[in-house]
């Protein structure tokens, strides 16, 4: 079991970084994955080109919350140009797992949504 | 009663599949059902010795091709016991069954104003199409809604039904709750008020006898992936006067019977809906499935999936970390939908995985349903005729393992 939910990965989804919403976001953004439902919002204070602060609300499953969880925590005083170059390859890092091409979007729907909020980027992640 | 299910086992070759070194405990057959190796054998023998395009060539394979095609719907009227095979259309599946009726009978008559009513746990695809239909002609979608046990509550009926209802669509037996429901009862009423009714068969023809002129029914559809047949085909019945009276679907090849510069005149039934080459080797496949099927007999699979599904919800009723949904076992077929308390189903569904065992995890295409119950998504397990109550154990002790493991 733990080469699919590693302990880090337990630890986030139980005790989630940055859960909640922003009072006046400069951006605030929410999607979905289709296939199961699940949803993500990302709330974000931005100064100086940015992140100065990060908030985020999600329904899903351990790996979709951890990864929300983790990314941000790694975003906290990135600029907005650092963000556009994150890459499936940075969450999957991060997480430290393998998955499949289902879960797999229960992992990038957080980078998804950053990047659908800050850039107007529809797609997957790649 | 329970099947001799190491003897039915043993004609399902993936069953043998060993998934990390465990046995593959397959438990997501309302999702798409497993296929026997008659299935897989006739397919193949058909394509290897009598493969050809259907209703064209005059040719001894053309000849022996349109006749294995038209002998799988000759067995198709014959399960359903219609009046005529003309009766029955081979579509893609139900989704497009649906959408058949939508395009061909829906647009001709529903117009502004005028009702479809639903349930409130139609499958997306019994009720997507209707509202788009119902955005194109101004109508309106009613539902009739389901009690806590997710039953269907009839009291409002006779005030569901209006004078601008043109149509009721609804599901036979639940995707999500495994409600058998009350069609008889709704057809009754129905065509007392001179409206016809469309049943989403797509869980009830697998697993139950389902006789349409008994019924009175005046649309069903189902698919073959779902009762060991192969993907890609699927059935719209429908009356043969409604059927005569439709528009046709698609604009191709063989739906027609004179064309000229501006204008065709249609095929007889059932062509006038079989636009373009059909799925040929897949309509003899879904032939070889309903023959395997009438050899074990849809009773005494019917019996075992319920018995299979009173004995899970048994095992369930004992774990205080779990809430399951539906009717009891003898109002439902054999799929169980539940959560465990605190785990998302994704993640129920990977644990159970690291098991060999095959469960569904999500909102099983009926969103609105579980946004009702307050749910995002439910876990579920659906049997068939060769799943086994050792399975039914599997599944109970991954659950608990699961529990444990998130838990700590
Ligand atoms: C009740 C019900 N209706 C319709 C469908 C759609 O069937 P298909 O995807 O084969 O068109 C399904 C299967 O998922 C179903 O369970």
């Amino acid at each position: 079991m733990d080469t699919l939910y590693r302990e880090e990965i337990l630890e986030h989804y139980k005790y989630p970084r940055n859960k909640g919403t922003l009072e006046k976001p400069d951006i605030t953004y929410k999607d979905f994955n289709p296939l199961c439902g699940d949803e993500c919002q990302i709330d974000l204070h931005v100064k100086d080109n940015r992140v100065d602060e990060v908030k985020f609300m999600a329904k899903g499953c351990a790996i979709s919350q951890a990864a929300t969880s983790m990314l941000t925590e790694m975003i906290e005083g990135k600029s907005l140009e650092e963000i556009k170059q994150l890459s499936k390859k940075d969450i999957l890092d991060v997480l430290g797992i393998e998955l499949g091409p289902v879960r797999l979007k229960c992992a990038l729907l957080c980078l998804k949504v950053l990047k659908g909020g800050i850039y107007g980027i529809k797609e997957w992640p790649t | 009663m329970l099947l001799e299910a190491q003897k039915i086992r043993a004609d399902f070759p993936i069953l043998k599949r060993q998934i990390g070194g465990k046995p593959l405990v397959y438990l997501d057959n309302a999702a798409s059902s497993q296929k026997p190796q008659s299935v897989l054998l006739t397919m193949n023998a058909f394509y290897q010795v009598s493969y050809a395009n259907i209703h064209r060539g005059v040719y001894t394979i053309a000849e022996e091709a349109t006749e294995l095609y038209e002998k799988a719907r000759e067995t198709v009227a014959n399960f359903l016991n219609t009046k005529t095979h003309r009766e029955i259309i081979f579509t893609r599946g139900t989704t497009e069954a649906i959408n058949l009726v939508r395009f061909s009978w829906g647009r001709k008559n529903v117009q502004s104003g005028d009702e479809i009513l639903l349930t409130e746990m139609e499958h997306h695809s019994n009720l997507v199409p209707w509202q788009l239909l119902a955005q194109e002609k101004g109508a309106k979608l009613k539902f009739i809604p389901f009690d806590s046990q997710g039953k269907l509550v009839l009291d409002q009926l006779d005030s569901l039904l209006t004078d601008k209802t043109k149509l009721v669509a609804m599901n036979f037996v639940s995707n999500t709750f495994g409600t058998i429901n009350p069609v008889e009862k709704v057809i009754a009423k129905a065509h007392a008020k001179g409206i016809p009714v469309l049943l989403d068969a797509a869980q009830a023809v697998p697993h139950l006898t389902v006789d349409v002129q008994k019924l009175d029914c005046d649309f069903l559809a189902f698919s073959s992936h779902k009762m060991l047949g192969p993907t890609g085909i699927g059935v719209l019945y429908a009356k043969e006067k409604i059927l005569e009276a439709m528009d046709p679907f698609l604009g191709g090849g063989e739906m027609i019977k004179e064309v000229h510069w501006d204008h065709s005149t249609w095929n007889d039934l059932p062509g006038k809906f079989e636009a373009g080459t059909q799925s040929i080797a897949e309509a003899v496949g879904l032939k070889a499935a309903i023959d395997y099927l009438k050899t074990i007999g849809l009773e005494k699979i019917h019996d075992h999936e319920q018995a299979l599904a009173r004995y899970t919800m048994e095992q369930f009723s004992e774990m205080k970390e779990l809430t399951f949904y539906g009717p009891p076992p003898k109002d439902r077929c054999g799929l169980v939908a539940f959560n465990l308390q605190g785990i998302h189903p994704h993640d129920v569904a990977a644990v159970l995985d690291r098991s060999g065992i095959c469960v569904r995890a999500g909102h099983h295409c009926t969103q609105p349903l579980h946004r009702k119950l307050g749910l995002e998504a439910s876990v579920r397990a659906s049997y068939y005729l060769y799943n086994t109550k050792e399975e039914v154990d599997l599944l109970i002790d991954a659950l608990k393992e699961t529990t444990r493991f998130f838990k700590k």
